[in-house]
């Protein structure tokens, strides 16, 4: 068992925050695409999933050019006085940067499958566009934004590449997991590093398990109420 | 109350022009699909914007192009009844009729859910969801949530074609108290002639994006404008026709010449006589009623359970090749009361009940 402990709180710290950042901008630039059929919108379409294809260390490498002293909001930030490399927040943008595709894919998925009959029918009765997306399109998306969910926080949880670029290795302040695991291999500490690696699988495994029950609780609930 | 509309949009088919205006009689508009019927309610519900075009609901402009209005749907105060009733899958009937019901007060809320829920003769369903209802529930619920609304103008999107042939009659006659006990303007889309003509009151005849007809049913269907509207309107049989005297004509393609009772105003194009208003006389009476009298030939029948069909030809027993003249649709009560008669028969075309059309 590491003494330290920190990578566990910092990991599932940047894993919450990343998939919370993932969900409101993934659901956000789907609600947008949608409104915004046209090919000239499918090349969007292309950078949006660009983080998916990218090797990560290239994502990295293009956030620390964007974020470094140097790149445009790296300036800009520098003006506010603060910088976000090698600070924890960077490993929040590099895995909500990585993450993001999962999200705004199955909830774009999710939407266009919403009939849009009923949509309209909201429509008819009086909703503005917010009450009938809030009320119609994304209880009914629900399950796909919640599988979404689910892969963008599986994703930032195991992101390693672009953190390491953008966050790099600072023990009790961007060390998550996956880099404590590689600096331990790296440094030959084997027990450490099959620890942690044991440590990462219970809580994959814990998270996982957690779901599970989570959604046969809320399928319960559901179909009780339709009873 | 009244919904004044002109339309124009150009669709894929066909371009969309209609023009007409609808008060608290309901008005059906009758047409085959791809005439344009849905796109129609959807432009006056504000769903699609029409390329040209007024809606006016009782002094309130909804859409006029010239002047740039388009109010969005949610403020039109009209209620849609979607084709598949589009319900919200994931509400209960409770929460899908206060949908509507969003910005009154709660306690108004739910005695006005509780009093559609009454009156559409949904009680004990509320807490059920769209799935596990009937499609007559399922209509009567869209029905109650597109009321719950007070809108001003109520609009039927084929309410009746998807249910089941022998719910309908019983669902059609809720619906016509329901349009009855309505006091806005009432707006029923169909593409059957039987259910146009039940519920509604004014009728408009809409073909390839046009209003072919549109007047009281009656007189619509009594007398079609044109050749287009009789066959919309369900008419089988046509000659091409010229006239004669005021008030007799020749059908070209019958080999005879008819007496009409309405005398001739205008061209004459075609002749035609609904399949039912054939006449079958005993042939003794035949000679004594010498109008509009012919002999004819069966051909060939079609049958469905209450009612047969036959082919007939005029004049002259029918050769090799020939085509029927007319089809006669009977009872078959009456059908058994004369099919064994030695042919020919005798036809009666009654000079009140053929019409003409121009070109």
């Amino acid at each position: 068992m590491p003494a330290d402990l920190s990578p566990i709180w910092i990991s599932l710290a940047t894993s919450f925050c990343a998939t919370a950042l993932t969900f409101v901008v993934g659901i956000a630039a789907a609600v947008w695409r949608e409104r915004h059929a046209g090919p000239a919108f499918a090349v969007f379409d292309g950078i949006l999933l660009l983080p998916l294809v990218l090797p990560p260390t290239v994502v990295g490498f293009m956030l620390l050019l964007i974020f470094g002293r140097n790149g445009p909001l790296g300036r800009l930030l520098l003006q506010l006085g603060t910088t976000v490399v090698f600070s924890w927040p960077a490993t929040v943008i590099a895995s909500a940067v990585v993450s993001f595709p999962l999200m705004y894919v199955t909830a774009r998925a999710a939407m266009t499958q919403v009939d849009l009959e009923l949509i309209n029918a909201a429509r008819t009765l009086g909703a503005t566009e917010w009450r009938a997306f809030r009320r119609v399109t994304l209880p009914l998306a629900a399950p796909g934004i919640l599988a979404g969910t689910i892969l963008s926080f599986a994703r930032a949880f195991g992101e390693f590449g672009a953190t390491l670029m953008l966050a790099g290795d600072i023990p009790g302040r961007t060390e998550t997991i996956p880099l404590a695991i590689y600096f331990a291999v790296e440094a030959n500490e084997m027990p450490r590093a099959i620890s942690w690696s044991l440590i990462d699988v219970g809580i994959s495994l814990a998270l996982l398990l957690g779901l599970y029950y989570w959604t046969r609780l809320q399928a319960a609930a559901h179909s009780e109420r339709a009873r | 109350m009244s919904l004044e509309v002109h339309i124009e949009k150009r669709l894929a088919s066909c371009s969309l022009e209609v023009d007409f205006k609808a008060g608290a009689r309901p008005l059906a508009i009758l047409g085959p699909s791809g005439a344009g019927k849905t796109m129609t309610l959807r432009c006056i519900a504000g769903l699609v914007r029409p390329d040209r075009g007024r809606v006016v609901l009782n002094d309130r402009v909804l859409f006029d192009s010239a002047k740039n209005i388009n109010i969005p749907s949610r403020e039109r105060r009209i209620g849609l009844l979607f084709q598949n009733y589009a319900l919200f899958p994931h509400m209960n009937v409770a929460e899908n009729i206060a949908f509507g019901a969003g910005r009154t007060a709660p306690s108004e809320k739910v005695a006005k859910i509780l009093s559609e829920v009454d009156s559409f003769q949904l009680v004990g369903l509320e807490n059920r969801f769209p799935r596990e209802l009937s499609g007559g529930e399922q209509q009567r619920v869209a029905l109650a949530r597109a009321l719950a609304t007070d809108p001003d103008a109520l609009l039927l999107d084929e309410p009746l074609s998807a249910l089941d042939t022998h719910l309908r009659s019983r669902i059609e006659h809720q619906l016509a108290a329901t349009l009855a006990a309505y006091k806005g303007a009432a707006l029923l889309v169909t593409h059957n002639i039987e259910e146009a003509y039940r519920l509604g009151d004014e009728m408009l005849v809409l073909a390839k994006g046009h209003v072919a007809a549109y007047g009281p049913k009656d007189e619509v269907f009594r007398h079609p404008p044109t050749l287009e509207v009789a066959r919309l309107t369900g008419c089988k049989n046509f000659s091409r026709a010229n006239a004669v005297s005021s008030n007799t004509i020749e059908a070209v393609d019958w080999g005879c010449q008819l007496q009409i009772s309405q005398p001739i105003a205008g061209s004459v194009a075609h002749a035609g006589v609904r399949a039912h208003q054939i006449d079958f006389l005993e042939t003794r009476d035949a000679a004594a009623n010498g109008e509009n009298v012919f002999p004819c030939w069966l051909m060939e029948t079609s049958e469905t359970p209450f009612r047969i069909t036959l082919y007939l030809r005029l004049h002259s027993a029918p050769r090799e090749g020939d085509q029927p003249h007319l089809q006669a649709e009977v009872f078959k009560e009456k059908w058994l009361s004369f099919k064994d008669r030695p042919l020919p028969w005798h036809v009666r075309l009654d000079p009140a009940l053929v019409f003409v059309l121009p070109d």
